[in-house]
């Protein structure tokens, strides 16, 4: 599939050229991103590793069209998520971007089905013909017998795997994993690596940030970032 | 596949499960709001039903009470107007023509005087012009013991009404009794038992009972009648009278001076006594009943309007207390709800940051952000105002039971006021709430996702 891909052609996904953005803390400002450029195609597998503070989520939640560059370029599937107004810009990304945190973000009242079928509130009604099934994503993440069991009853492999599901309910096209196995042990680090691995292999892309080395051997390229400023890691 | 929408109404409702307090809280702070809202409305539509009742009650017992004084003041009237028909048609406004010697002590006395005076006065007054009488009674006047009765009796000797020659012929106000016959007082009739038709003995002659008079509660009670030609006889006054009993005169005013002149020109050597009749007693105190009864209708009536604007007063001051009350206290209700809301509201969104920023991952629109916060608003505005109103109906159905009430529940509750209360009261509670909430909503669609995302 992977060889497929990249036979098929080159067809970028996620482009962000010069992107700039800044924090401002009092009088002190904080650039995090410092003329980042990054071009991922489809099927491509990129770790973006660092010192923390170094800017890895602000580009995550900048390629996840959650916030907006103060400069630069993004453009997602050849759209330009931050010149559409926000609701298109939500819709767009209820379609085509999927999340998953290393805190999980599971809504606590929702039971694990819930918390996966969640992720369908974003779309409008003509948008669900060609969804995945809930009941096959659970059981593909092993998660069957918990379908009806609330986040506090899981253990965090259990809740990550759920948010993995939670990420691909609606196919997208784009993956944003931030630290995703800062919080699980082995096996379930490799579980995650594995389905990331197979999401960017079926077509779509990952941009991962962490700081976990067992990444290395699964990704296609390894970006370094410090003080805002992005570059390739040998 | 097609999959199954996920629908906000989840995120209400089982954040509402999940998150009790902050749901319990800001309910029952509508709730009470509710209540408060709810049971004075209830409180000022009792008052003024109250004070139907009350003024009704007030009015109808004012009524009948004014009902029977007017059928008092209207029967005094009628008893008035009767007396002073009978008087006229009986007694008239008389007059007592006596010789001029006769001694008027001994007349209040004895009911009679010595003095005598000669028959034909009676007819030289009925030939006269005289226009101030109508009628004329020539009559024996005397006390004397009766031995067969053995009693002390007056004995009037009378012939009848002597027709006055110039005037038309009128009724006459007296028969003449006839000769053997005797018409006798209650009193007599009473102590002798005697019956009409009956005999009767005095002073050695026999007559026959023609008539007994009603009971008069005066010296007519032990007066008997007899002929005047038997009188005469019996007491040696042939031709001689003792008065001459003008009865009707058209004397009342000054014109008793007038009659005065006109009678001395026509009989030198009498006088004239004025003499009330006891019916005209009668009459004028039951005129003086009648406007006292009058009087007293009167003040009845101003009694009872003070009464009603006493009370009308006083319901008022309840009313306008129960006014007061809501007016003081419905806006520091509605500012302490509103503050309990709002406040736990954005107390609520602080809780759920993480749930925020995972609304905007997903893909959440604004709109659908706001839609789940205030729509949880919404629920706590309907539940808890459903709620306030059911409390305040248990405590109103508690009121009732437990004290004497005028009026009755069922009679509150069919009230429009009462019932379209129990629908705006949720339609305002629910804008309250949805108002109280609308900033920490829109705090809500404020989170900077990005922010919340990384750090929470």
């Amino acid at each position: 599939m992977r060889a497929l891909w990249k036979a098929w052609g080159k067809f970028v996904l996620l482009q962000l050229n010069e992107v700039d953005k800044a924090y401002v803390k009092g009088n002190a400002g904080v650039r995090a991103l410092n003329k980042v450029t990054l071009g991922m195609e489809a099927g491509e597998f990129v770790s973006i590793g660092g010192p923390s503070g170094s800017g890895k989520t602000t580009l995550l939640m900048v390629a996840g069209t959650l916030l907006e560059p103060d400069r630069g370029q993004v453009t997602i599937l050849e759209q330009q998520p931050y010149l559409i107004d926000a609701n298109e810009r939500a819709l767009f990304r209820a379609r085509q971007i999927g999340f998953v945190f290393q805190q999980f973000h599971l809504i606590p009242y929702f039971s694990l089905l819930e918390n996966i079928r969640a992720a369908l509130t974003g779309l409008p009604a003509d948008s669900l013909l060609d969804q995945t099934d809930p009941m096959e994503l659970l059981g593909r993440f092993g998660l069957l017998a918990r379908k009806d069991h609330y986040p506090s009853e899981l253990s965090s492999g259990e809740r990550q795997r759920c948010c993995l599901a939670r990420a691909f309910m609606n196919k997208p096209k784009l993956l944003i994993a931030d630290e995703p196995t800062g919080n699980l042990d082995e096996q379930n680090a490799k579980i995650v690596f594995e389905e990331l691995r197979r999401f960017a292999d079926s077509g779509g892309a990952v941009l991962l940030a962490t700081h976990d080395e067992r990444a290395s051997d699964r990704v296609d390229k390894k970006y370094w970032m410090e003080s805002g400023t992005l570059r390739t890691k040998p | 596949m097609q999959a199954k929408p996920f629908g906000l109404f989840n995120w209400i409702t089982k954040e509402i499960r999940f998150r009790k307090l902050s749901f319990v809280v800001p309910l029952l702070a509508i709730a009470a709001a509710a209540t408060m809202l709810f049971v004075s409305e209830a409180y000022l539509q009792i008052d003024r039903l109250e004070t139907d009742q009350i003024l009704e009650r007030i009015e109808s017992e004012g009524s009948e009470s004014i009902r029977i004084e007017e059928d008092r003041v209207a029967k005094a009237g009628e008893a008035l107007q009767d007396t002073v028909r009978k008087q006229m048609l009986k007694l008239g406004f008389n007059i007592l023509i006596l010789p001029e010697e006769a001694d008027t002590n001994e007349l209040h006395l004895n009911g009679s005087v010595s003095a005598t005076m000669p028959y034909s006065y009676a007819e030289r007054l009925a030939n006269s012009n005289i226009v101030t009488v109508n009628h004329l009674l020539p009559t024996i006047t005397k006390r004397i013991h009766w031995p067969e009765g053995n009693t002390d009796i007056v004995v009037i000797g009378t012939r009848g009404e002597i027709p006055i020659m110039h005037k038309a012929l009128k009724q006459p106000m007296l028969d003449a009794i006839g000769a053997g016959e005797i018409v006798i007082g209650a009193g007599i009739q009473s102590k002798l038992d005697l019956k009409k038709d009956g005999t009767l003995r005095m002073l050695g002659r026999d007559f026959v009972i023609s008539k007994i008079q009603p009971e008069r509660g005066s010296i007519d009670d032990v007066t008997v009648w007899i002929g005047l030609d038997t009188a005469q006889e019996m007491f040696g006054m042939q031709n001689l009278i003792h008065a001459i009993l003008a009865l009707e005169c058209e004397c009342t005013g000054d014109r008793i001076t007038e009659v005065r002149r006109e009678i001395s020109q026509i009989l030198p050597g009498t006088k004239v006594i004025e003499r009330y009749s006891q019916a005209l007693t009668r009459a004028e105190a039951r005129k003086e009943a009648q406007r006292s009864a009058e009087s007293s209708l009167q003040m009845l009536k101003q009694e009872h309007s003070i009464l009603v604007e006493r009370e009308k007063k006083q319901r008022q001051q309840i009313e306008d207390q129960d006014l007061r009350f809501r007016s003081q206290w419905t806006p520091v209700a509605i500012l302490l709800t509103s503050c309990i809301v709002g406040a736990l509201a954005f107390h609520n969104v602080r809780q759920r940051r993480s749930e925020i920023g995972l609304m905007r991952a997903i893909g959440m629109r604004s709109g659908q952000i706001l839609v789940v916060f205030l729509g949880k608003a919404i629920v706590i505005g309907i539940a808890g105002s459903i709620l306030g109103i059911v409390v305040g109906v248990i405590f109103l159905w508690l009121r009732f039971k437990t004290g004497p009430q005028l009026v009755e529940l069922w009679e509150l509750f069919q009230l429009p006021s009462v019932q379209v209360s129990m629908l705006i009261i949720p339609v305002l509670m629910t804008i309250l709430a949805l108002l109280a909430s609308w900033l920490a909503a829109f705090d809500a669609i404020r989170q900077d996702a990005a922010k919340v995302l990384q750090y929470d």
